[in-house]
């Protein structure tokens, strides 16, 4: 990590009216790297991509230090972060039903987000969106330009929304449980395709995850979240050999396929998890 | 574990007075739902001691003294007749209570049940509810109540019920747009699959999701029902006019408003304040009883 | 313990049809599956069959009998479902003793205090969980109060709609093992949708693959980590759930 894009270190989340911070302590820098935030729900992994993004205007946010490249988060003015958001820090969300307009075409929505960050013509933008719906493997983009977006299935909705959120060439994409919405069958295609373009752009890459397989195969590392706290961290390939009894217990609880059918292990949950997290 | 159990039952009771009271209290902390709600409450107390706080005898004419301007012994002046405003004003409330708690207990039963039964069934009682409703909604409710009560005779149980008729079918609509959104719900299928009759269902599980808003619906729409109350006693179709009804004080008290502003102000003002008090209670109501409220609970 | 025979099942919404010529047979006490995409029609199959979607042609039997010729109670206490959101499926303003006590109160059952007490133990939840409502519960045990209410009326078949996809991973074992625990104590036959395989291979015996609205294959659980599928939409859905496991 010789550049971090993001740099955090001790990020604290409250909501407003809410006894208890829903994050506390977070730490970690980012470099052009993939990395991991895995947890239960609740365990405030999506309160740290947001915090990040700077969307939670019902919050209080602290930290010691927030730097994304040049600019300080916790400082920037909103007119700032409208310049950063979208187009140097971008974020795709669950389900691209809700993220999608209904009413306006797949395609013009692509272009119009491209057109807001940088100054193109109609014509230029159009261009550069079916370009980059063929990087998403959409096979006809002159006809899904065309689509509305209840015509297209989720799988291809996704690829869209990746495709608007890669078009402006961002540092950082904040992938929020990406493909947990979509068919098995699909939900390969569409990782694979954000994991190559995030390869090819050299892009950094923060995946939310319930899905410990998913990070073990798409990320370099990862951060395991309990109840608001960073509990361990570690590469994507030594998850095997996680030694926090949370990370251990979420592993051991996934069903195997060929695995025994007996019961499976039931994380037991120990208030002593909610202490600062062990480094291996 | 081998508890008895039998003491569910009684414990369910204060978890209503519960919710009651934290939505009194949720109500309190915004002004101007607390606003609203002290202004009933005058409104009540004034009814139930009406004869205590009225410093005359409503109906005691005294042609001696008739249009007195407010002050000496007459707090808001004397009408033409001589009669106390005030005390007249004051036994007025008692009516104004009984039409907006007649009409509502008519009102919020037959919307309510209008509405759940043709949205729970759909298919042909919707049409034909929905189609009645319709033609409910098509006429102003001033204009339908009038010809109610042309139809009936005029009176103030006429009235009453020519209110009800017309209050009904906006709140079937609502009713039924909220029973729209339960009836494809996962609980109503489960209710369905333990042999629930539809009468259980919509009693029991479609009616307690369509309260609250109905509620709302009904305290906004009392509004309404005094101003439609006080137009046909205005115009001469509510209350007999011994009666002290606030609409037919203005009504008769409009012949002489020129020279003597007492005799419309009060009664106007009266009508103003609860009828505000009911709108900004109602408003008041739709934060406290939000789903996302009784969530925090 | 009731085997279940569903044969020529056919559905429409309109003119679409959703269910073609859908059948297959559940020996008594199996667990089976139904896999497939969303928008496939597993859940509809599930409807159809627990007659909460009437409209469909075939016949579906448990025990034997049908279940259209079912008097509405037998029906009620022969079959019973489990939801998959557990926010959606507990009424919001109702108690916990509430839902259990509805179904009581409908099919005139005495004792009702005891059998409440009772499949609260069943599912694991403190009997003081009685007079709570959904809202102070947390998702895993929500679905349990929904397992509670499909228990208590005793019956052969309980069908399951993907009842852990909305739960954490750590919650579902839970509810997976409260599953396989009551399937041995009460002799209950499964049928369990759900798109996601480890848990069909966990559960089940024996699945079926749906692919818009038709079963393309019908496999036994061994099949799936040696993808032994023919039909080729079967063997890609297998394909692709072990590859999602095993990618690197």
């Amino acid at each position: 990590m010789t550049d971090p894009i993001l740099d955090i270190e001790n990020l604290s989340v409250r909501y407003r009216g809410a006894t208890e911070p829903a994050v506390r302590g977070v730490s970690f820098s980012l470099g052009r790297e993939r990395l991991g935030i895995v947890g239960e729900s609740g365990s405030g992994k999506s309160t740290v991509g947001r915090a990040i993004l700077r969307l939670l205007d019902s919050a209080e946010i602290t930290a010691d230090r927030m730097q994304f490249e040049d600019v300080d988060l916790l400082n920037a003015s909103e007119r700032q972060m409208l310049k950063v958001r979208g187009r140097r820090m971008s974020m795709i969300l669950q389900d691209p039903k809700f993220s999608l307009n209904p009413i306006q075409r797949c395609g013009d929505q692509v272009a119009e987000a491209f057109r807001t960050h940088v100054r193109a013509s109609k014509a230029e933008a159009r261009a550069k969106v079916i370009e980059m719906l063929n990087a998403v493997q959409i096979r006809d983009p002159e006809r899904v330009y065309q689509l509305y977006p209840h015509e297209v299935s989720g799988g291809m909705g996704q690829r869209i929304m990746i495709a608007m959120m890669l078009l402006t060439d961002p540092d950082l994409v904040i992938a929020d449980e990406p493909t947990s919405a979509l068919d098995v069958t699909v939900r390969l295609q569409v990782l694979n395709i954000l994991d190559r373009l995030v390869h090819e752009h050299g892009i950094g890459l923060i995946m939310i995850s319930h899905d410990l397989n998913l990070v073990r195969n798409f990320c370099d590392r990862v951060i395991i979240m309990y109840a608001g706290r960073v509990v361990e961290t570690l590469a994507a390939s030594d998850l095997d050999n996680a030694q926090h009894p949370y990370s251990r217990g979420l592993l051991a609880a996934q069903p195997r396929i060929g695995g025994s059918r007996g019961p499976l292990p039931v994380l037991e949950r120990d208030d002593s998890w909610m202490q600062p997290e062990v480094r291996s | 574990m081998t508890l008895a159990t039998d003491t569910t039952r009684p414990r369910r009771m204060p978890q209503s007075l519960i919710a009651a009271r934290n939505i009194v209290g949720f109500l309190l902390r915004s002004p101007t739902s607390a606003f609203g709600l002290f202004v009933l409450a005058v409104l009540i107390l004034t009814a139930i001691f009406a004869p205590l706080l009225a410093t005359h005898d409503p109906f005691l004419q005294d042609l001696q003294n008739p249009l007195q301007p407010p002050g000496d012994g007459h707090l808001f002046g004397t009408d033409e007749l001589g009669r106390d405003i005030y005390s007249r004003l004051v036994y007025g409330s008692r009516i104004s209570l009984m039409i907006i708690f007649l009409v509502s207990i008519v009102v919020g039963p037959i919307g309510l049940f209008v509405g759940a039964i043709s949205g729970y069934f759909g298919g042909w009682w919707d049409t034909i509810l929905m189609r009645v409703t319709d033609i409910f909604l098509s006429f102003p409710s001033l204009i339908l109540s009038l010809a109610f009560v042309a139809a009936l005779g005029p009176s103030l149980n006429n009235a009453i019920i020519a209110i009800s008729l017309t209050a009904w079918p906006p709140i079937a609509r609502l009713a039924r747009a909220e029973t729209l959104t339960f009836r494809s719900a996962d609980y109503i299928s489960a209710a369905r699959l333990q042999g629930a009759s539809s009468a259980r269902i919509i009693w029991k599980s479609i009616v307690p999701m369509c309260l609250p808003s109905v509620l709302i619906r009904l305290t906004l729409n009392m509004a309404t029902v005094i101003l439609t109350a006080a137009g046909l006693g205005f115009l001469g179709l509510g209350a007999k006019p011994p009666t002290p009804e606030w609409g037919a004080m203005i009504a008769t008290g409009r012949r002489y408003m020129i020279d003597h502003w007492w005799l419309v102000t009060f009664p106007g003002l009266a009508i103003l304040s609860v009828s505000l008090a009911f709108n900004l209670l109602g408003d008041g109501l739709r934060d406290a009883l939000d789903p996302k409220q009784m969530n925090k609970r | 313990m009731k085997p279940i025979a569903v044969k020529d099942l056919c559905m429409s919404f309109g003119a679409v049809q959703v269910l073609h010529d859908v059948s297959f047979d559940v020996a008594a006490g199996e667990c089976f599956g139904l896999v497939g995409e969303s928008g496939s029609g597993k859940s509809t199959v599930l409807r159809c069959m627990s007659l909460l979607q009437g409209q469909w042609t075939g016949e579906v039997s448990i025990g034997g009998v049908r279940v259209r010729d079912m008097p509405l109670n037998d029906r009620c206490r022969m079959v019973q479902m489990v939801f998959q959101d557990p926010y959606g499926s507990l009424h919001p303003r109702h108690s916990v003793a509430t839902v259990l006590s509805e179904p009581l109160k409908i099919h005139g059952l005495d004792r009702a205090n005891e059998r409440m007490a009772q499949a609260m133990i069943d599912v694991g939840l403190p009997v003081d969980f009685l007079d709570r409502f959904p809202h102070q519960l947390s998702g895993g045990q929500r679905q349990r109060v929904a397992i509670a209410r499909a228990l208590i009326l005793e019956p052969d078949v309980v069908l399951l709609d993907e009842p852990t996809s909305a739960l954490d991973v750590s919650v579902q074992a839970e509810i997976l093992n409260l599953l396989s625990r009551l399937r041995t104590d009460k002799g209950f036959t499964y049928i369990m949708v759900s798109h996601d395989l480890s848990v069909v291979d966990h559960m089940c015996e024996r699945f079926a693959v749906m692919q818009s609205g038709r079963i393309v294959e019908i496999l036994p659980r061994e099949a799936i980590p040696t993808n032994a599928a023919r039909d080729p939409y079967a063997r890609e859905l297998i394909g692709a759930s072990l590859a999602y496991e095993r990618a690197v």
